[in-house]
């Protein structure tokens, strides 16, 4: 047999590949040229600018100078830095309470769409219009809306006697913590809501109607059906909204700049404020760089829920 | 689990029509006056809240000057002289047609850039298979997770060494670091979904690689083209902090940047022309996502899917 094999081929009348030809075909080779501009991009403008944060924050770079490499100095002068500390505080409140209310408003709504509605299609496409509006023109209506004198929340208030005095709503600390977790979770429970309604239509009905025939309440149907189907894309949206929360920037900027007294000043405003605004980038990017392992955090938060719904399936899935 | 739900982000049309699904369900089994306690009053709660923010931008972007700081004399949440001064003094007094031809010109031409890469890397990761396919995707998605605010520091002196400070192509060269992660996975799972058989009839024809790619699987692949158009266009035109930190001369601006630093005269806030201006700047995405519903909801939902 293989003899065969080795007379037929040295006798073949096909020609032998040239190398080029070879080359042509080979996917190793072909791939290289397919991926070097996403390489090129990537590497170029994403891990190169990562690792070089991660040296500037050991250096005392300043904006149109270079810098030394001091050692861990940036991160101790952080240490001691109240504000700060401040930051980490602020950031991790924003991004909790942002979050959970996020989950629990976008999940209520992403059942309330899935029930049998009139005009249902509309309705879906009008609730994602706040994800689609860019970010700081929202912002700018809700800078509007927390005006100290022109408030249309406090005039309403006010015209139902809930209230004597405008709410100052920007410029108390905690008021301003407080309404710019609101303007953040106005602008994420579209996506939620949206991404987990996607989710809730791949739930068999035939589930819920089995368990109410056999006696379930309408929390026990949720709680022992949906809940469980719907936790891997839970586990990704809930990743991507915690990712986005913790490294938000543009509605503090638009509404506080960090004040009142840095009461909403997030570690991404503060490391503007100290890279860009006094110059000083090696601070700023110690602060970028410790934004670090919470992301990894976050990753890893993601990359365990899916992992567990590979093992719920019980297959790998492409 | 996946499967449905890779069926359904195919098949964007029904997350938002539900004509595949059977939410008809078991609600017959509820009255009326406890659907509308249960379900249309928190629904309608919850768009008024969603929808308010809108409705008060673009009533405050064609009330007089006037009536905006008068409270007292009119209802504030109806004007009776609706006036089109904002947008005249808008369009007129303003850079702002400059500036939303910055933003246009940077997310076309950023979008463009990001779309050819992606697509090339995509079609390489599933169907050319090479070796470390896998670890590039998982890497891919990993840079999908890393946020502009951590990467702007590191990019302003990168972008000044590169020269590109103060001009659009600062922007174009840096915002498909947010779109090639997203848009790649957006298109991997395309390409995923078109038969591997019609690409091997075209191999034996003798056709290339790069043939295969334009004739066969680029036709198929146009719904997730266009999702993957649409839902870059709008990151871009959203996107705020690299804009804010690589540009500084007014006329380079795009519309988020310049709105915010630009329409403030001294202590006192122009607030039409900044309702009229968050209006105008708005409008676009909002057209351009009113003719192409679905394709935002698969975009969205493809991300989240793998």
């Amino acid at each position: 047999m293989a003899d065969i094999a080795l007379k037929s081929s040295g006798r073949t009348a096909l020609r032998e590949p040239t190398a080029w030809g070879r080359l042509k075909t080979n996917n190793n080779w072909l791939s290289i040229w397919f991926m070097l501009p996403a390489a090129a991009f990537l590497i170029l403008f994403l891990a190169y600018p990562l690792g070089l944060g991660v040296w500037l924050s050991f250096t005392d770079a300043k904006i149109g100078r270079g810098g030394e490499f001091i050692g861990i100095e940036n991160y101790e002068w952080l240490w001691d830095d109240s504000i700060f500390w401040l930051s980490v505080f602020n950031t991790l409140l924003y991004t909790t309470v942002a979050s959970a209310i996020k989950f629990a408003v976008g999940l209520y709504l992403a059942l309330l769409l899935n029930e049998n509605l009139p005009f249902k299609a509309i309705l879906r496409a009008v609730v994602l219009i706040p994800f689609i509006v860019p970010t700081v023109l929202s912002a700018i209506a809700f800078w509007w809306i927390y005006d100290s004198q022109f408030s249309i929340v406090s005039w309403t208030l006010r015209h139902l006697g809930l209230i004597s005095s405008n709410v100052d709503f920007l410029g108390d600390v905690w008021n301003a913590r407080w309404s710019v977790i609101f303007a953040n979770i106005w602008r994420g429970v579209p996506f939620v809501a949206i991404t987990l309604l996607a989710g809730l239509q791949t739930v068999s009905p035939s589930l819920y109607e089995a368990a109410t025939i056999d006696g379930a309440s309408a929390w026990q149907r949720f709680r022992y059906i949906t809940y469980p189907l719907l936790t891997p894309i839970i586990a990704v949206v809930m990743t991507f909204s915690v990712l986005f929360t913790f490294t938000d920037f543009q509605l503090i900027w638009v509404l506080t700049r960090g004040g009142p007294v840095n009461a909403t000043q997030l570690m991404a405003t503060l490391s503007y404020q100290r890279a860009i605004i006094a110059g000083q980038l090696g601070e700023g990017a110690a602060i970028s760089t410790a934004m670090i392992p919470f992301l990894l955090a976050a990753i890893l938060i993601s990359w365990f829920g899916l992992q567990r719904r590979k093992w719920q399936q019980g297959e790998s899935n492409d | 689990m996946t499967d449905a739900l890779a069926k359904r982000v195919a098949d964007p049309r029904a997350v938002l029509s539900a004509t595949a699904d059977h939410s008809e369900g078991m609600s017959y089994l509820q009255t009326l006056p406890r659907r509308l306690v249960t379900l249309y009053l928190p629904l309608s709660i919850i768009l008024l809240v969603l929808l308010f923010p809108f409705y008060w931008m673009a009533l405050t972007s064609i009330k007089p000057d006037d009536q905006l700081l008068d409270m007292e004399r009119v209802n504030p949440f109806w004007t009776t002289a609706p006036t089109l001064k904002h947008f005249y003094s808008l369009l007129f007094q303003t850079n702002y047609p400059l500036w939303l031809w910055n933003t246009m010109f940077v997310a076309i031409g950023a979008t463009i850039l990001s779309i050819i890469a992606s697509v090339l890397a995509a079609y390489a990761i599933v169907r050319l298979r090479y070796r470390g396919a896998a670890w590039v995707g998982g890497a891919i998605f990993l840079a999908y997770l890393v946020p502009p605010s951590i990467l702007f520091i590191p990019l302003s002196t990168v972008v000044f060494q590169y020269g590109l400070f103060d001009s659009p192509f600062a922007l174009i060269l840096t915002y498909p670091t947010i779109l090639i992660p997203f848009s790649t996975w957006l298109l991997m799972g395309y390409f995923k979904t078109i038969p591997f058989e019609l690409e091997e009839c075209a191999l034996i024809d003798g056709a290339s690689r790069w043939q295969i790619l334009m004739r066969i699987v680029l036709p198929l692949a146009i719904p997730g083209l266009i999702s993957a158009f649409i839902f870059c266009f709008t990151l871009c035109w959203n996107e705020f902090i690299y804009a804010l930190t690589f540009l500084s001369t007014t006329a380079h601006k795009t519309v988020p940047v310049a709105i915010v630093n630009e329409f403030v005269d001294g202590d006192i806030y122009r607030w039409g022309s900044l309702m009229a201006g968050a209006l105008a700047g708005s409008l676009p995405l909002v057209v351009l996502y009113a003719f192409f519903v679905e394709h935002y909801v698969s975009a969205m939902t493809g991300a989240v899917k793998e």
